[in-house]
């Protein structure tokens, strides 16, 4: 409710970051599109010209494609039900009165604070390391022989780096929701003969069905995009074993120096955030009165 | 009112939170005291008393120029993260306050922009880099930067606005205020909690980014995460040097953040709670 | 000078008409206030004033001075919100003084009409405090302060006194009906309160659904209510409507007779009925009687009186005091 002056000046207030974004969204992807029909060579300036659909039927065909995809959505679901899960068990005990809550609250969020790059630099070298790595310590400890995580476990090893990574940021955001849990509505349920429970499952959790929402949609964003922590740690290997869509795509196309299929892996990777965008709104956007 | 709380219950709350909170911390505990080990300490296995040796940041700092990707990095964390906001704030205003039917699918059109995948559209970007001359130079990457957080600033900032009441606004327009001085000194101040929080989760999203700050800068640009990138490829070896290299790069950042933690969280709601 | 000229001023929120016609003229220096049920557009109507929304259609002119199209800060209006909309950020002396720094006031003649304010308010005291370190009417009154000091054309009011406990609401109005004496300022006060229309308005304007029932005096709007609507929302307790036979004797659709025109006796009358409730005011008492054929009626008698839940009795109306109405709820 407003008059319409002001709303003209609302759009014209809009326009800056709408404009901003039009643009960054639109003209990468025109380029894009123009490339991916192209034949486009970095290595071999003499292949060009229109390429039909050869680029996408190449880059479809790579022995990594359906890996990939299958790569990247488990990277995404698996850090999700990692940091949701454990994120919702850490924020039930910082809900707890505790000695020393400033610090380990500081102590938690930390992980949040380290750049992928490093993240990953930390993981493969000092934890996961077969030979001196913590892990091994610790298995040699208990009389077990040392996992070599990355080579046996490459996928589980990076989910496991980037829920470390987005735990922090996924239980303060829950924490904050369940601390505006009124203690007048859990009193109610206590009243009620709602043991433990039943209170978190018929109160707390759906109080927290918002702040899920919230995690779920801006941690999806970062993690179809995970990249250096994969590039650092295996490389996409052993195989195509921990290879996502972004890895394969910067492969094929800048790597591999074939500009064209890269381009159409993009598209590919274009649609299949689309896909997951619109399965997220109707799975979890009506949470969401934006 | 809240209940008293049996000691018991809380001394065991408390040992069982502070056991999770330390291994959450535990790697950056660990690479810090591996940082301070002698090479020989750090390649011997597991092992939390060092000999308190700085030599491996010597070396380091020695060995690649630290300071200028440092400021590298300040100076586009920031920039952007300005920027951001500046081209924000109306933005949230308007939205907040005039919200429209749309507004809604406005808002979730700005976050789609963000799911679309940095790999697949690299090599155009690079090349508009390439024939702009805005590769390997700091304005370059404050704008990448400010494009890619813009629709998270918006979103944080239009959570927050929509917590002011607009009636407060509307007694600013009867009391003569025109729109720029209605945001200067009415909605901003209101929103300081909000904007610094913003500003703060900004910064560190900017800092930390890792694909395009990698991929479009080779020398002159190259921020902290070019500094940790290129050390750890051929130093994998080198656990106490590579160590004290991942201090340098995420310490200004680890820093920042402990003591701006109560801001940065009090914001950090995304509308999530009601 | 303060007019306000209303003409044909009608608004369409997302097609659904909240005023659909309404032309009105307030005179300058005049205490006019809208009365009517929640949802009966007084807001919209006075926020259409105020230029916060914007007319549909029509025109409104200050003085004779077409402002349609002028937005909210170059009308030279104030406004006091129901919520009192202060700037929590600011001390009182600057929530006070914000319309004069807007208006770019030289900052020594802002200070002393701030202190002006503030001394009219008894303020004085406060100036210094941020507003969430003040109690309601303290907050009520700076509102007040940051409407007065820049001397406006006319003060908006909408619902000003709702947010305030009952005691607080009997001082406020007469201390805003004190201000109104002193600065002869044109005023437009929304409420939905009938008491607040009738013990503060020059003139009263009765609205239901966006439609001007009747425009005229407190006396007036009591004496001669234009229609069933206007005889039913002013006066407290409301006035008693009978129809069908009861009407049908006066020649008219219905009638209406106020509860305080009516006798009450235990022998003889027009109406037999039974007492059902009685409420004590202590200066009054309301008597609930239930009429064969009429329903629940109401009578206003005496506050010391024997008459008891159960007993019988016998209504009768001051025949001077009738109000009949045709079918379609006009006076006759």
């Amino acid at each position: 409710m407003a008059t319409r002056q002001t709303h003209r000046l609302a759009r014209l207030m809009m326009t800056p970051s709408v404009a901003a974004l039009l643009l960054w969204m639109l003209v990468p992807l025109a380029l894009t599109i123009w490339f991916s029909f192209q034949r486009y060579r970095l290595t071999n300036p003499a292949i060009s010209g229109f390429a039909g659909f050869s680029n996408f039927s190449f880059f479809v065909t790579d022995p990594a494609f359906w890996p990939a995809i299958l790569n990247t959505l488990l990277i995404a679901g698996g850090v999700l039900v990692l940091t949701a899960g454990l994120g919702i068990g850490l924020a039930l005990m910082l809900d707890q009165p505790i000695f020393g809550q400033g610090i380990v609250r500081i102590l938690m969020i930390s992980p949040f604070f380290v750049m992928p790059p490093v993240a990953a630099v930390i993981w493969k070298h000092e934890l996961m390391n077969p030979t001196w790595g913590v892990f091994a310590s610790v298995s040699r400890f208990f009389g077990m022989e040392p996992v070599n995580w990355l080579g046996s476990f490459p996928l589980l090893s990076i989910i496991l780096i980037v829920a470390w990574q987005w735990l922090p940021f996924a239980t303060l955001i829950l924490l904050t929701a369940m601390q505006s849990l009124s203690e007048e509505q859990k009193e109610a349920a206590e009243m009620d003969g709602a043991n433990v429970f039943r209170r978190f499952w018929y109160i707390i959790l759906p109080h927290l069905a918002r702040a899920i929402t919230v995690v779920i949609l801006i941690q999806t964003i970062y993690l179809l995009g995970v990249y250096a922590e994969i590039q650092i740690t295996t490389g996409g290997g052993p195989g195509f074993a921990s290879t996502n869509l972004p890895f394969l795509i910067y492969n094929v196309g800048v790597l591999g120096g074939n500009i064209g299929a890269g381009a159409a892996g993009g598209l590919v990777a274009v649609v299949l955030a689309n896909v997951v965008a619109i399965f997220l709104m109707r799975a979890v956007g009506r949470n969401l009165d934006a | 009112m809240a209940r008293a709380v049996s000691m018991r219950r809380k001394l065991t709350m408390t040992v069982l939170v502070w056991v999770v909170a330390l291994i959450m911390f535990f790697p950056i505990l660990y690479t810090i005291i591996t940082s301070l080990k002698t090479e020989g300490e750090a390649a011997a296995g597991f092992s939390m008393l060092p000999s308190f040796t700085f030599e491996s940041y010597a070396l380091v700092l020695d060995q690649q120029d630290y300071f200028r990707p440092f400021f590298n990095s300040v100076i586009i964390s920031i920039g952007s993260t300005v920027l951001a906001l500046l081209i924000s704030i109306p933005a949230a205003w308007a939205m907040a306050f005039t919200p429209t039917p749309r507004t809604r699918d406005v808002l979730m059109w700005m976050l789609s922009t963000k799911m679309m995948p940095a790999a697949g559209v690299l090599v155009p970007m690079y090349l508009i880099f390439l024939n702009t001359g805005l590769l390997d130079t700091l304005l370059g990457l404050t704008i990448i930067l400010t494009l890619v957080n813009l629709p998270i600033v918006v979103w944080m900032l239009y959570t927050y606005f929509k917590e002011i009441p607009v009636d407060i606004l509307e007694a600013a327009r009867m009391d003569g205020a025109t729109l720029p001085k209605e945001l200067v000194y009415v909605l901003l101040p209101m929103a300081v909690p909000g904007i610094a929080s913003t500003l703060l989760l900004n910064v560190i999203l900017a800092w930390n980014e890792a694909f395009w700050t990698l991929r479009l800068s080779t020398t002159n640009a190259a921020p902290l995460t070019a500094f940790i990138a290129s050390f750890s490829s051929p130093q994998g070896q080198f656990l106490a040097k590579l160590s004290a290299a991942s201090v340098l790069a995420i310490l200004p950042i680890l820093l920042l953040g402990w003591f701006s933690q109560k801001q940065l969280v009090r914001g950090l709601t995304f509308g999530a709670v009601k | 000078m303060g007019s306000i000229t209303l003409e044909h001023v009608n608004k369409t929120f997302g097609g659904h008409q909240v005023i659909p016609d309404v032309s009105l003229e307030i005179k300058d220096g005049e205490f006019v206030v809208f009365v009517g049920p929640s949802g009966c557009g007084k807001s919209t109507l006075l926020r259409l004033i105020a230029g916060l929304e914007d007319t549909t259609g029509g025109h409104i002119k200050l003085d004779g001075v077409d402002v349609t199209d002028k937005g909210p800060a170059h009308r030279g209006l104030a406004m006091v919100f129901q919520s009192y909309a202060l700037y929590p950020h600011m001390t009182v002396r600057q929530n006070i003084g914000f319309p004069l720094k807007m208006a770019n006031m030289d900052k020594a003649a802002a200070e002393q009409k701030v202190n002006d304010a503030a001394r009219v308010l008894n303020l004085t005291d406060y100036l210094d405090r941020k507003p969430r370190m003040l109690s309601g009417g303290q907050r009520q009154r700076v509102a007040i302060g940051r409407a007065i000091v820049r001397q406006p054309k006319a003060f908006l009011f909408d619902e000003p006194l709702s947010n305030l406990d009952a005691a607080l609401r009997v001082n406020m109005r007469i201390e805003i009906t004190e201000l109104h004496q002193q600065l002869k300022t044109t005023m437009v006060y929304v409420t939905h309160d009938q008491v607040e229309a009738m013990t503060m308005a020059d003139r009263i304007v009765v609205l239901n659904a966006g439609r001007v029932e009747q425009f005229g005096t407190p006396l007036e709007l009591y004496k001669a209510p234009a229609n069933k609507f206007v005889a039913g929302f002013i006066g407290s307790p409301k006035m008693n409507f009978f129809e069908g036979a009861a009407a049908g004797k006066y020649q008219a659709a219905s009638v209406g007779v106020r509860p305080e025109h009516i006798r009450i006796s235990r022998d003889a009358g027009d109406w037999q009925g039974r007492v059902g409730v009685a409420e004590h005011l202590g200066s009054d008492t309301f008597l609930h009687v239930h009429v064969e054929g009429a329903g629940l009626q109401t009578v206003r008698t005496e506050g010391e009186n024997s008459f008891n839940p159960g007993d019988e009795v016998w209504l009768t109306p001051d025949p001077a005091r009738i109000y009949r109405f045709d079918g379609a709820g006009l006076a006759l």
